[in-house]
Parts: C-alpha cells; structure tokens; sequence
C-alpha cells in the first residue's frame, strides 16, 4: 500500500491528537487501549515511524506525552519502529525524548524563539541522541514561498552544522505542506512551491532530508475522504519525485497514483501543480459528485479486506484464539474469549489449567528457544492476569457454593517468594509472582537480597505451603543451597522451588536437593509454576508428582556422578608432560638455618633423658587457634568471628566461645596438656616424581626416598598435573634444595582431662578438652611452620597478621601424609624414622599408621613460593605399579592404601 | 581537546588489535574474601551486610583489587577497567553505601593507576590504560518491574542522569584514559549515561574516549529491553564513540553473527569481551583459556575487531591466551562513515 520504487518513508499519523479524532477522544477519556489499538493498527498497516502527537489544551501534555511512550514500550509490536515526538512544546518534546531507547525524530525544531533558543534546545537533542524536524518557520513566521522556505532552512543548516556540529544527515526539513484549493489566489501555487523547494533543499544542503505533513493539503476537503486519498497520493507521488524522504500520513489510507481515477487524477494534478487559475473549483465540481456516487451506493470499500485478514484468528476456535491471544499479547478480545470458554468448560480452573496454561507453556518454549524476547512474554504475562481476573469471581461464586454444599474450600496456597542474599535480580521473580497470583495462589514477595533466616521466619509466620528462591548469578546457587541446609536444620517441612536464571534441574538434584529431605522441585520458568505448586498442593497428586520429581533427581544426580566419572584419565606418561615446571636457576631456595632435626617442648626433658629441647609455651601456642573447625566440631557452622553474630546460633556459638576460653585458661594455667614438636630440614632433590633426602649437601648418601603421587585427571590447557615433588628442584637442574617434615602434638594431658571430666559426669567438659587438644595441636603445627619459615629467611620478612597466617597467605606449604596432596599414609613411618619423632614428641604410630595420642599433626614442609596444596584424584592402575615399584611394595599392599583414590 | 594519553590510545587501535582485562567480579569471589574483608576497619558498624559490593573493596582491601589489576597487566592486558561496575548511588544504595560514590570511583581509578604504572615502570615503553567502568544499573528506564503497571518505571530519567553523573565526575576527575559504558542490557539507561558523560566532558572542558559495550541476553539475539544489535547501535551512536562492542551473557561463539554484523556498521572500532562460556548449572564458566583464545582468535582472523578480552569466569590465563591468539592479526578498520539518517525502535531503520 506505501509508494512504491523508493525509500519513501512512511510515518504513521494516527497517534496524532490533531490527525486522528478517535485517538483524541481515546487519550482524552484515558482509554489506553484503545491509544495503543490506534498505535499497533498504524504499524500493522505499513507505518515505518509513528507520529506522537498529544498536544490538547486540557491536557497534560508532558505525563500524558510519558505515560504513552511508556506504554509503547512495553508492545514490542508497535515500539519496534522509531517514534517521532510531535509537540509544539519543547518542554514535552523533552520529556519525550527521555523515554526513548531509540533514535527518534524530534518534531519540530525552528528559528521561531530565535537562534539562540534554536541552538540550545538543538544541542540537547544531539545529546539525547535523536534526529529533528527543522520546520522552515523564524522569528517572523512560517514560509510560504519557495524562496523563503529555501532562505529559512538554508539558514538553520548552517547554523546547525557550522555553530554545534549537528550532523547534517540528522536534520530534516519540513518545508511546510500548505493549504490548496481553498479559494484564496495566494495558496494556488503552495504546493507547487513545496516541491520546488524541496527539490533545491535536497540539491545545495548535502545529506539532509525532507518531511512533511500531509494531510494538511487537502484541508478544503474535508468529509470528502476519496477526494482527500487521491489528492495525498498525488501529493506525495510528485513530493517524493521531487526527493521528499517521508511524510506523515494516514498508513493504512494510502494509494497508489497511477490507480487513482484518471479524471480524477488529472483534476487533482491540476490544482495540486497549479496548472490552469480555475484547477480549485473544478476539483470542487468533482468532489461534489463523487460524494453523491459515494453516498448511493455506500458499497463496501476495499479498506475492510484489511480488517477481514487481521482478524482470520478470530474464526479458530476458542483453545486456539486464548493461545493466540496469549502468545501474540492481544487482550482486545480475552474477556469474551474466555467467558466463551466459561461456557464450554464445566469449571473456570479448568480453563486456566488448560487451554490458558497451555497458551502460556507455548510463550516459555518460545521464549527459551530465542523466538520471543522478554517485552512479549511480560505482555502475555498481562494477557493470562485479565483471564485469570475474569475468571476470578466464577471460581469465588464456585467456592461459596461448595461452602453451602457443605464440602470444603480448595485451600489457596501460600507462597513466600525470594529473591536470596548477594543478589538483586528480580525480574523473573516478579513474573513468576505474577502468574501464581494470577492462578489465586497468595504469593508473599520479600523482594531482593533476603537474607535465609528472613525467608524462613516469614514462611513460619505467615503458615506459608511453599518457598521459593530466586537468583540470577552465580552465588547465589550457593545461597540456595544454604536455604536449604538451614530448612534442614530449622525442621522445616514445606516443599521448596528453585528458579531463576543460572538455576539448572541439574544443579539443584545435585546441589540443593540432598540437603533437604522435603521436596526440592527446579522451575524452569514462570510458565511452569502452577503445574508444579498445584500438584505439591494437591493432596491426590502430591505423591505421584513427588516420586517422579525425587526419581529425576535420582537420575540426574546419577549422570552427574557418572559424567565426572566418565572424565577419562590421563596416562601417567601424558600427566608427567603436564607437570608445573619452573625455570630452577631462577628459583628462589632459601637455604635454612640448620639441617637436621630440631625438637621443642612446653616442659623440659626428663632428667637423663639426651633430649633438650627448645622452650615452648602453650600461651604463644594459643594464639595461632583458628576458631572456625572448633565450631565445625560442635555442629555450629560458620565463619570466625561472624558465627558470634549468627541470628540462628550466634547465643549458642558465644556460649560455647566463652566456655572453651575458660577452659584453655584453665589448661594454660595449670599446664594441664604438654606439647612436643619437631621440625628438620634435609638436603634433598627430586627424581621423577620422587623426592630424595640426603644425609649432607655433598648428597653422597640417600638416607630416603619419598615418592610421591601426581594427578591424573584432565584439567584445562592452562593447569596442570601436580605432584608435590615439582616444587623440589630435581637432581639434574644443577641445584640443591631442601625438604622439611615435622611431627607435633598437643595430646599430652588430654585424655587424662577428660577422663578427670567424665569421672565426675561433665561429658560437656570432656568433649570440650579434646575439641582444645585438636585446636592446639593444629594452632602448633602452625606456629611451627612460622619457625620454619622464619629459620629459611622469607618469615622474617613475610610481614603478616595472625588472620592472615591462619588463612595460610604466606609462602610455602605443609602437606600432611594421607591428606589429598600425598594421600598415603605410609610415608608416615619413614618420616617419624628421619625425624625421630616418637622420641622427641612422644607420638606413636598404629598400624594403620594413625598417630597416637590423636592431636597431634605431621607433614612435609615445601618452600617454593609457588607451593599450593591440591588434591591428587584418582589414579590410575599405570601410575599405581609405578608408585609401588617406587616404594618398593607389591602393587596389591599398594592398591590396599589408596583404595579410595583407586579409578578402576 | 585530545590529551596525550587520549592520542596514545588512538595510536595503539591503529597499530593493532589490543587487549582489555578479564573479569573481575569472579576473581575477587576466588579470593573468598570474607563480610570482614569488604567491612575492614572503617565499616565495621556499618548497618547492612557489605559482603557481595566488590566496589567497595577499593577502599577495604585495596591491595586484593590492584593485585587483580596487575596480573592483567602481566598477563598481556593493554587496558584494565576500574573496579567501578556498581560505583553509583542507585547501585551501591542496595548497601546504604550510596554517600560513597565518588570515594569509590576516585579510589578505584588510584588502585588501577598504581598497577598500570607498575607495569609500565617493569617494561619500559610499554602503555598500560585505564578504563572507567561505568555499568548498568539494577532499575531500568525501559522496563517496568511491575508486569501490571507497563508504564511505571522505578526510576527517572533525571535520577539516573545524577547518579551516572556523580560517576564520571569523580572517575574523569581521577584522571581515566577512557571511560567504558558496559553490559547495557537496556539502552536508555546507557543513553542516560552518554548524556551525564556529555555533560561533564562539557563542564569539565575535556573528554577522553567513551567505549560502550552491550550485552545479547538470549539466543533471540537481542538486548534484554529488545533491541537487535544495529537498533542499539543507532542509539548510541550520537555519543561518537571511539569502540562499540558486546561483552557478558553469551559465549564468544554464540555472539559470532552479532559481532559480525556490528563489525559491519561500526564507524568506530569494534570490541568483544565474552564470558567464558555460559555459566554452567554450578555457576562456573567452563572455556578454558584455549577455548577463548580459538573464538576470538578467529574473529581477529575475520577482520571483526579491535579490542578483545574477557568477561565473567575469564582469568589473567584466559586474558594471555587470547593476547597470544589475536598477536600479529590486524586490526579491523572501521566501517567508512555513512551519510544516511539512522533511526531505530527495537529494530533499525535506515534512510540511505
């Protein structure tokens, strides 16, 4: 229907308080949907720009101006053509341009107020990043004539460009369509000079474009709507040859020149050109008659085949035209669709659980599939909320009568909705709030960043029937997973909803769901929710819905495990090639202090014994406690000191604070636990993946090898396969290097205390004295490590605070033997032999190489600064014979050790 | 008026494809720093949990954020941006720490400062350039949050205008060699921002570069608030932006067509910063530096841009390999400027 063979655009007039007097009286009765109906209509019709126009004396320009663009910009079915503002206001030409995501058009800018004016308000539209509608107008009025019209713009162009670099390709000139055929000699030729203008304009000014209105020029025919078609199509036919870009216009009233009736085609030229001085009243003669056809035979006009082919959907039947309307976002028709469906179904829920969500199952699979975008799917969320609304008062009337019948209500489910702490996305959220408030579920929105303890005490309060949890980034999968271990915890027994959207099935079977016995169930999106909540709610459904939920879970949690199984190893060959390795004449060894074994004890040797250790006291030793494991050990979990503030534990974890320091007090006082340590340093070098230690630097004699397990997993091109002997420098680099080990323990009087405790029924006390012997065990492995790094220089220097020291930031390690960097415990017996450690501190070993007593520690030291603690995984049988072959141990004494680490 | 710096950087996007960093918000969660962490001492009584504003750690643990920086810097990164994603008031009221917002940005800039000119000191002749990162907001103004209320909008123009413009302020005041308006999921936010960066390069008697990055939300290749690429492109292209580009949600390899097509229209140069990946149903981002590396290793190789780096889930590991990958590629050049009348909606409209 638009002009055909050129790039004429087309914007549509209809939005235009002045153009159009139904979206007049729409906007002034505030009959939104009907401004939008007119809006969407222009679009539909071939509109490439809307014209928005809402200057009326009694209103408000700049809300209603807002109000409407707002509007717009939730229907992607109109917004998805730029706007162009249409005031004679700046103030709301203003306003407008502040709700664009788009580059509109303003209109219109003129000389009118003067230059300086023209420039200021200019330069904020180039600011606001919109193009404008130059009106050839200055401060002595509207022009006319070709010449005026040509002097006028010319004049803006320069200074637009020249004064504020206003890009010309942004500026578009409106020459000002005039008047015809109205009986006054003077507006003859105004058409005539339009075109001439606008074929100068676009010659001497490069880059600009030329506009217009219309509708303006057939004024004088007013009533006389094919008179008006014919004269805009021939306007517009000469206009664009003459290189106007656009006009605004009638979209769906547009024809085309060469179909307009001969006769009445060369009557319109006529006048439209000024060809002959009585063109105006030969065109009048003309109208008169066709007037008079029009009103005999009041024929159907072609316009209605368009409305006929629009509303095709409307002969589907009524499933069919919900889902359309649900998908497409139209709710011109849902009241009366819906109430047909009221009719045909026997009750209304049985309407929104089918056709209604079946509509909306559809706009989710459109939407994860990237068919539609978000702006749609909120419009369809509008669609089911006015069924549902409709609806609403049958389901009451349906409920009342049930009453009187004697049976029960269907209980309404309660959901308490959140969006979890850390996390500030709610967009999701609200929309599945939405849909559940729509199916009459009472939803209770706690809004953003909802802290656990929040989300639980409301659901308790308010007897909530189900929570749900929303997040969009990524810790907040962490979040949930607390949520659920604290309704663990808390005894809660309602089912629980995940959502939002880095959320996965996959993630809450495998993460969330096992730590919460109740029913965990994933919502994909919004439009599942109510198939979900009505059969956790559904006395008859709960059962079945719950076995096939926990079974999927199963499953998924099965693949999960199976997957990161199927993860297939590397060769112990091709794990070798992906060691660290390090430039080793560049390395820093730092050389200690002394070789050989050093022992510390909190009391002097026995008289007679060759000992003599340095002095220890258990105050310096209690310094280095981390708080956080003791609270680990009595269930309370948290971080130090945050957990004394904890809502939920914080009374009970202060407690249990102030007992233990009056109880370590008590030990530090009477001296009631005896700590032993001791620490070495042993030339040493690395060998493959084992790490010899040498009796003296000459390294004439190994006095052992230590072998030692590398990962074999396969691990992204930027890490690699560690193994503890890596940070040695091997033998053939040329250098030498140093292992440390150590053995400590605090264990000395521990259970003699508590066996003091538990004589006289103070188990509390008891548990207390091993939970502060473990404590102090650890607090002295590390401030042994402290020594032994300060006795290789870098402590000295490593400048940091006991949090940090207990956070481990300093440079260097202490892997433990049967820990996950060296898994076996076996390298226990040979380290105690080098180290002399039952003599020195007293600790045995089992059989099962376990120490005795139980608090105590042991392990390697690693000076390397780029020593990090791993886990070595899973091994493989190669790297398995390999290791006993090292060791020197058959392959089954081997397999019996690492069981647990074994892949195959 | 151009400044050295300004003119350094034109020259650098001349001679080659450059680098910008990685992420930050996921190497500062690596760091597990603690609620006592972001606290330290001077917030310690503050009212509301500050765990989670990363933006704040520039003045708590300013030494975690400029060690951040500097490996960028050693990985191969030209560019860092300042940990200033949330550093406005209408973000950083989500804390009640919104009385800090020039605080933050003028901190963030020294953090960044101090490791760009570490680096540089390290290799002599080398440029290390600093970045305002300027992000989106948590309310749009093209959105409503409530579905029943399609016009209402839980912000104005002109608060987002003042928060945007307390930013830029205090991060040009701190003396940036560019400003990068990023992950823009709704467009008028970021037109609001253009306008407050106008205005204070207009009060301020300065500019420098502004860099203005979009994110494609889903697979229908559009912004969150509907925009296709070339729509958003003709939004923003009034501010004459030096490098147009997306960054965040997708993987680089889903993004392919759309930076094709903005490599197309651009008139400035063209920059992409993928995540990692998408992130997995554990919330990490499963591409490994090599991954990374290939894609836009391959968009160097197809002419389509001229800044790489990496958003959510990359490392200074990810940041080397894709240095490594676009080494030696030239740079695109910019589309030639076109002399037609650009509009859009959510699509684009061109009058040749």
């Amino acid at each position: 229907m638009t002009p055909s063979g050129s790039n004429f655009l087309v914007i549509g007039e209809r939005t235009n308080i002045t153009g159009s007097p139904k979206f007049a009286k729409a906007i002034k009765a505030g009959d939104w949907n009907a401004c939008l109906a007119i809006a969407k209509q222009q679009v539909e019709s071939g509109a490439n720009l809307i014209d928005i126009n809402v200057d009326e004396a009694l209103i408000d320009g700049e809300a209603t101006m807002v109000k409407f663009l707002n509007l717009i910009a939730a229907e992607p079915d109109i917004c998805r053509v730029p706007v162009m503002l249409d005031s004679s206001k700046w103030s709301v030409l203003e306003k407008g341009l502040q709700c664009l995501q788009g580059k509109g058009i303003v209109n219109s800018l003129s000389l009118k107020d003067g230059e300086t004016e023209f420039l200021r308000r200019a330069k904020l539209v180039q600011r606001y990043g919109a193009a404008a509608v130059v009106m050839a107008f200055d401060e002595n009025g509207q022009a006319a004539t070709r010449d005026e019209k040509v002097r006028i713009c010319t004049r803006a162009y320069r200074l637009l460009t020249e004064r504020i670099g206003f890009a010309p390709a942004d500026i578009v000139f409106d020459p000002n369509i005039l008047t015809v055929a109205t009986g006054i000699e003077e507006h003859n030729n105004y058409a005539a000079d339009f075109f001439a203008a606008t074929r100068i304009l676009k010659e001497t000014l490069p880059g600009v474009r030329v506009s217009g209105g219309v509708s303006n020029v057939s004024f004088s025919f007013r009533g006389n709507n094919p008179v008006r078609e014919a004269m805009h199509t021939a306007f517009l036919y000469h206009a664009i040859a003459a290189g106007l870009d656009m006009a605004i216009v009638n979209a769906g009233m547009l024809g085309v020149y060469d179909e307009i009736e001969p006769v009445l085609r060369d009557l319109v030229d006529d006048v439209l050109l000024n060809r002959r001085p009585d063109a105006t009243e030969r065109l009048i003669a003309h109208a008169e008659e066709i007037k008079a056809r029009e009103a005999a035979a009041k024929s159907a006009g072609t316009a209605t085949a368009v409305a006929v082919e629009v509303d095709a959907w409307r002969q589907a039947p009524v499933e069919e035209r919900l889902s359309h309307a649900l998908i497409k976002g139209i709710d011109s028709h849902i009241e009366a669709d819906t109430e047909e469906a009221r009719q045909k179904y026997p009750k209304p829920l049985d309407i929104i659980e089918g056709p209604l969500m079946d509509g909306m199952r559809v706009v989710g699979d459109l939407f994860g599939a990237g068919k539609m975008f978000l702006p749609q799917v909120v419009k369809s969320a509008r669609v089911m909320k006015r069924a549902v609304a409709y609806l609403q008062p049958f389901m009451e009337e349906e409920k009342k009568r049930h009453l009187a019948a004697g049976s029960t209500a269907r209980p309404q489910g309660r959901i308490v909705m959140a969006t979890v702490k850390g996390d500030v996305h709610d967009i999701g959220k609200n929309i599945v709030g939405v849909v559940l408030a729509c199916n009459n579920y009472e939803v209770i929105d706690l809004g953003v960043m909802v802290p656990c303890e929040k989300i639980l005490a409301t659901a308790k309060e308010q007897h909530a029937d189900v929570i749900g949890l929303s997040g969009l980034i990524t810790p907040s999968l962490d979040e949930m997973a607390h949520v659920a271990k604290e309704m663990t915890r808390t005894g809660c027994t309602l089912p629980l909803l995940i959502g939002g959207a880095t959320t996965s099935a996959a993630h809450t079977a495998v993460k969330i769901a096992p730590e919460y016995a109740q029913p965990v169930v994933h919502v994909l999106d919004a439009s599942r929710v109510i198939g979900v909540v009505s059969a956790l709610l559904s006395k008859e459904q709960q059962p079945a819905f719950v076995a096939a939920n926990t079974a999927r879970q199963e499953k998924q949690r099965a693949d999960f495990a199976a997957r990161r199984q199927a993860r297939p190893l590397l060769t112990l060959e091709q794990s070798r090639a992906r060691r660290q390795t390090f430039d080793w004449a560049q390395v820093d060894i730092p050389v200690p202090e002394f070789l050989g074994t050093r022992a510390y004890a909190t009391e002097p040797a026995d008289p007679g014994s060759p000992l003599n250790p340095y002095p220890l006291t258990l105050e310096e030793i209690a310094a280095y406690i981390d708080w956080g494991p003791f609270f680990s050990a009595w269930e309370l979990h948290g971080r130090f000191p945050e957990i004394l503030e904890d809502p939920a534990v914080g009374a009970e974890a202060k407690k249990l604070h102030a007992d233990a320091q009056q109880l370590l007090a008590r030990i530090i006082a009477e001296r009631r636990f005896t700590a032993r340590a001791v620490i070495a340093f042993w030339p040493a070098n690395s060998v493959g993946d084992s790490v010899e230690v040498y009796a003296d630097v000459q390294r004439a004699r190994v006095l052992h090898t230590f072998p030692f397990l590398r990962q074999q997993l396969e691990k992204p091109a930027n890490q690699f396969n560690h193994c503890l002997a890596d940070y040695i420098a091997p033998r053939d680099s040329g250098r030498l290097d140093y292992l440390g080990g150590f053995a400590v323990t605090a264990g000395h009087g521990v259970e003699a205390l508590a066996a003091e405790f538990k004589r006289v029924h103070d188990d509390y006390s008891a548990i207390m004295t091993q939970a502060l012997g473990d404590r102090l065990a650890e607090a002295l492995a590390e401030l042994m490590h402290k020594k032994a790094r300060d006795f290789c220089g870098f402590g000295r220097t490593e400048n940091l605070a006991m949090p940090d020291i207990i956070r481990e930031k300093y440079r260097g390690i202490r892997p433990a033997p049967g820990y996950p960097a060296c898994p076996d415990h076996t390298a226990k017996p040979p380290l105690f032999a080098l180290l002399d450690a039952p003599a020195a501190t007293g600790i045995t070993l089992t059989e099962s190489c376990a120490m005795a007593p139980a608090s105590s520690v042991s392990g390697f030291y690693l000076n390397h600064p780029e020593a990090k603690y791993f886990a070595v995984g899973k091994l493989g049988a190669d790297q398995v014979q390999d290791y006993a072959a090292r060791q020197g141990i058959t392959v089954a004494e081997a397999e019996k050790w690492l069981a647990p680490y074994l892949d195959y | 008026m151009p400044n050295d710096r300004t003119a350094a950087l034109e020259a650098l996007f001349r001679e080659r494809i450059a680098v910008l960093d990685g992420a930050m918000g996921s190497m500062i969660q690596d760091r597990e720093l603690t609620e006592a962490d972001f606290r330290g001492a001077r917030f310690r009584n503050h009212p509301h949990d500050l765990k989670g504003n990363n933006d704040l750690l520039v003045l708590t643990r300013p030494d975690v954020i400029e060690g951040i920086h500097a490996e960028y810097f050693a990985a191969g990164a030209d560019i860092v941006e300042t940990n200033t994603f949330n550093s406005t008031a209408i973000s950083q009221a989500d804390y009640r720490t919104e009385a800090l917002v020039a605080e933050l940005n003028t901190a963030a800039v020294a953090c960044a400062r101090r490791a760009a000119r570490a680096a540089e000191a390290a290799t002599p002749g080398r440029l290390c350039f600093v970045a305002g990162a300027i992000g989106p907001l948590n309310r749009t103004l093209s959105l409503s949050p409530d579905v029943n209320r399609p016009d209402y909008r839980a912000v104005t123009w002109d608060q987002v205008v003042a928060a945007y413009t307390e930013q830029v302020r205090a991060l040009v005041g701190a003396g940036v060699d560019a400003l990068l308006v990023e992950t823009i999921f709704d467009t008028l936010n970021a037109k609001a921002a253009l306008f407050a960066i106008e205005q204070v390069f207009d009060e301020a008697d300065t500019r420098v570069p502004v860099m203005i990055s979009v994110t494609i939300t889903d697979a229908s290749g559009r912004t969150l608030s509907g925009q296709t690429i070339g729509a958003f492109y003709h939004s923003i292209r009034h501010a004459r932006p030096f490098s147009v580009g997306i960054n965040c949600a997708l993987g680089g390899a889903a993004m392919r067509p759309y930076v094709e097509e903005l490599a197309a229209l651009a008139e400035c140069y063209v920059s992409c910063y993928p995540n990692a990946g998408l992130p997995n149903a554990f919330g990490g981002y499963d591409e490994t530096p090599a991954d990374m590396a290939k894609v836009l290793g391959e968009f160097a190789a197809s002419g389509f841009v001229n800044l790489v780096g990496g958003c959510c889930g990359s490392t200074p590991a990810h940041i080397a390999a894709i240095a490594a990958a676009v080494k030696g590629r030239p740079p695109r050049a910019p589309a030639p400027l076109a002399a037609g009348l650009r509009l859009s909606g959510l699509e684009p409209l061109t009058v040749a």
